[in-house]
């Protein structure tokens, strides 16, 4: 492949504290120049012109739905949807069928990557057996198949000492364990935030202390056990402050938020609309502010997703039937950039670290960097192009996105995965 | 009206005015002896009730066929919806056969609302879920209205599992826009504090006494049991605490009236001397249910 020079973009690389206009040379997948003014004979140019250049981003949260449950999503289709988004990797949780609890199945997942996604994937392992929250699986050998991290997404570990061995097996072998902090006594048969939209809607509500009372175990038992602990769609104003406490305390203690729990809330909800149906739900307006001012206070370490995607079928039901989990991939930057930076709330280079050196830090990826030498994976987005979100052109196999016909002002333009161009946007 | 009838919420007191005072002038149809109207001669209306419910799809049957419509009626059980069919195609297989609305009744809060973004019929909510039962407000309100002048400024108490009753919403809502003061009150595990947001003019309290004091209506509510998922109050001291006894009247009002959206379980939301005593209204409401359910089913396809 020849190479590719991307020419007069803003280069943003917040690992090198890098923010000035310059010319990015990827050669043999790898970025081989960052500076201004490069030449390469017989490179292909993209002109980035008034782009950002920025690491490639990575989505520490998304669901493939491969194996098992290929109508909903599959690797290909999600790494596309992904590559639409900015996203040059992304990691995906083990809630597949058969659960990725063994290194059978982490292997059978990278290889289906390797062959038919155009991201990078990162398979990130269940904490215990089927996640049935019992029996530890088999973390070490699935670590040396490739999982950057063990979860037990939507299934949360309720058993607190087995959450304190699974604590103490993953520091053994390095492995963050990134948790959907819910507590299912107390959720148990919600469907939206309990608050007044639930109690208006005579919807069964899923409380805010469902999510505090786990987040407050597991940074204890993080505590005691040492291990690396990342709390999940981080959501409520209580659980923040319990991060930013356990930050400041020294703990090894990291946390994702999504877009939705940023830009809605539960008062956005069209009503019985089961597109504003996901876990944790859509909290209270304090609570959204609350998440955004952790990401403002430094608190919040990486953006995700939790790109969930549910046929349309089983999102056309009653809302009590209905499946938790929105798409969110190919809004995620669009959304960031709406409520984080045309607000005012945060700069330009940390927007690009919570989508880039952030996730990377959190899961030890080599990862999230534009220094010379590292894979070429490039982001390269408009902070004012127009566009308006159409889900029934996502690459995703599914429809289900609170955000279809929404307009942006900014976007991704380009997505590079080891130096060549997976996404262009027409 | 827009297409159908989902709630009380949306609907301002207009809308509500006109159907209680149209309801008023079918009253009299109950008592003659050819009590059928032509009004919706050729119309038919299908009753789809996914819920067990004795009152309210008779009522329902009856409107109609006073009105001179056809009515059909199609529970759950026995229908397609036990053979695995999503409420969406039901819905759609029913419209299909082209009725002039349809009158449903489901368990989950918010069926009809969804089924309306995505049916091009009426659709008229006969109960959905924990969220409203908009006949039943009307008919409650006409039951009050025959017997005072107007709601603004009555004290109405409501007691029970608010939490979970459809009835109590689909009155708040209605009592609220005519200015009435009502009293929210059951054990706090089925009053969430909330509920004294959803609507100008209630307060809310845990003590049944105060609930009562000097109130001109008393509305009791079913214990929904069958829509509670745990144990939220200790049944067995329900009665003790929440339930209405003759001596809790003399805390009211003197002409105070005590209703019932029915069915009525006898010594454990009130008393049998209760329900048997001047004050109950309870039959009336049932009779009114006819009248406005007219109203309504002419407002919506007439």
């Amino acid at each position: 492949m020849s190479p590719l020079l991307i020419k007069n973009g803003r280069v943003i690389d917040p690992a090198s504290a890098t923010d000035m206009p310059a010319d990015i040379l990827i050669r043999d997948g790898v970025i081989v120049a960052v500076g201004a003014g490069l030449d390469a004979p017989g490179a292909r140019i993209f002109d980035a012109t008034g782009l950002i250049v920025a690491p490639g981003f990575i989505d520490m949260h998304v669901h493939l739905r491969e194996p098992g449950i290929e109508h909903a999503e599959t690797i290909e289709t999600g790494a596309r949807a992904a590559a639409a988004g900015g996203f040059t990797s992304i990691c995906c949780m083990p809630n597949t069928l058969p659960v990725n609890d063994n290194a059978t199945v982490t292997s059978y997942i990278i290889e289906r990557a390797r062959k038919f996604a155009v991201t990078n994937v990162f398979p990130i392992g269940a904490i215990t057996k089927n996640s049935a929250g019992e029996e530890l699986s088999a973390i070490g050998s699935m670590k040396a198949a490739g999982v950057v991290a063990i979860s037990d997404d939507g299934r949360p570990v309720m058993n607190a000492r087995v959450m304190r061995r699974a604590m103490e097996f993953a520091r053994s072998f390095d492995l963050p364990v990134i948790d959907h902090c819910e507590d299912l006594n107390l959720s148990g048969g919600g469907d939206m935030h309990e608050g007044y939209e639930s109690v208006r809607l005579g919807l069964r509500g899923i409380p805010a202390s469902s999510e505090d009372v786990m987040v407050a175990r597991d940074i204890l038992l993080a505590q005691a056990t040492g291990a690396r602990f990342h709390v999940a769609h981080i959501s409520t104003r209580n659980a923040m402050a319990m991060v930013a406490y356990a930050k400041q305390y020294g703990l090894p203690v990291t946390c994702e938020a999504t877009p939705h729990h940023f830009a809605l809330t539960d008062a956005h909800m069209r009503p019985y609309d089961s597109n504003f149906k996901m876990k944790p739900p859509l909290r209270t307006a304090c609570d959204a502010g609350a998440v955004v001012d952790g990401i403002v206070a430094g608190a919040v370490d990486a953006i995700a997703t939790d790109h969930a995607p549910h046929p349309g079928s089983e999102k056309m039901q009653e809302f009590e039937k209905c499946p938790f989990g929105i798409i969110g991939l190919e809004t995620a930057l669009g959304l960031a950039l709406e409520y984080l930076v045309h607000t005012g709330k945060i700069p330009l280079t940390r927007l690009v670290a919570l989508f880039s050196t952030g996730p990377a830090r959190v899961l030890h990826l080599d990862r999230g960097t534009l220094a010379v030498g590292a894979p070429a994976d490039v982001t390269i987005f408009s902070t004012d192009l127009q566009w308006t979100y159409d889900v029934n052109q996502s690459f995703s196999k599914s429809r289900n996105s609170p955000f279809d016909g929404h307009s942006f002002r900014g976007g991704p333009v380009a997505t590079i995965v080891d130096g060549a161009m997976v996404w262009r946007r027409e | 009206m827009p297409a159908g009838l989902l709630g009380i919420e949306e609907l301002d007191r207009a809308e509500i005015e006109a159907i209680l005072a149209r309801a008023k002038q079918f009253q009299p149809v109950q008592d003659q002896s050819q009590k059928k109207l032509d009004t919706l001669r050729g119309k038919m209306i299908v009753n789809l009730f996914f819920e067990a419910s004795t009152r309210t799809r008779t009522s329902f049957e009856i409107a109609a066929k006073r009105l001179g419509a056809d009515a059909i009626s199609i529970a759950a059980s026995g229908s397609s919806v036990s053979k695995g069919e999503s409420l969406v195609d039901t819905l759609n297989t029913l419209a299909a056969m082209r009725p002039n609305a349809i009158v449903m009744r489901h368990a989950a809060s918010g069926a009809p609302h969804f089924l309306a973004r995505h049916l091009a019929m009426p659709i008229i909510n006969a109960g959905d879920g924990t969220h409203e039962h908009p006949t039943q407000a009307l008919l409650d309100a006409r039951t009050i209205l025959d017997r005072r002048p107007s709601l603004e400024g009555l004290r109405v108490a409501i007691i029970g599992d608010i939490a979970h009753s459809r009835v109590a919403r689909s009155n708040v809502y209605l009592l609220s826009k005519f200015g009435a003061e009502i009293v929210l009150c059951g054990p706090a595990s089925l009053l969430p504090r909330e509920l004294a947001q959803i609507a100008p003019g209630v307060t809310l309290t845990n003590d049944i006494r105060e609930a009562i004091q000097d109130a001109d209506v008393i509305m009791m509510l079913r214990v929904q049991l069958e829509r509670q998922h745990e144990a939220a109050f200790p049944a067995a001291e329900y009665f003790q605490f929440y339930g209405l006894r003759l001596e809790h009247l003399a805390l009211a009002k003197p002409e105070v009236i005590v209703m019932h959206p029915g069915p009525i379980n006898r010594g454990r939301e009130l008393s049998s001397e209760v329900a048997d005593s001047q004050r109950s209204v309870i039959l009336n409401q049932v009779e009114n249910g006819v009248a406005v359910r007219m109203a309504v089913l002419e407002r919506v396809i007439g």
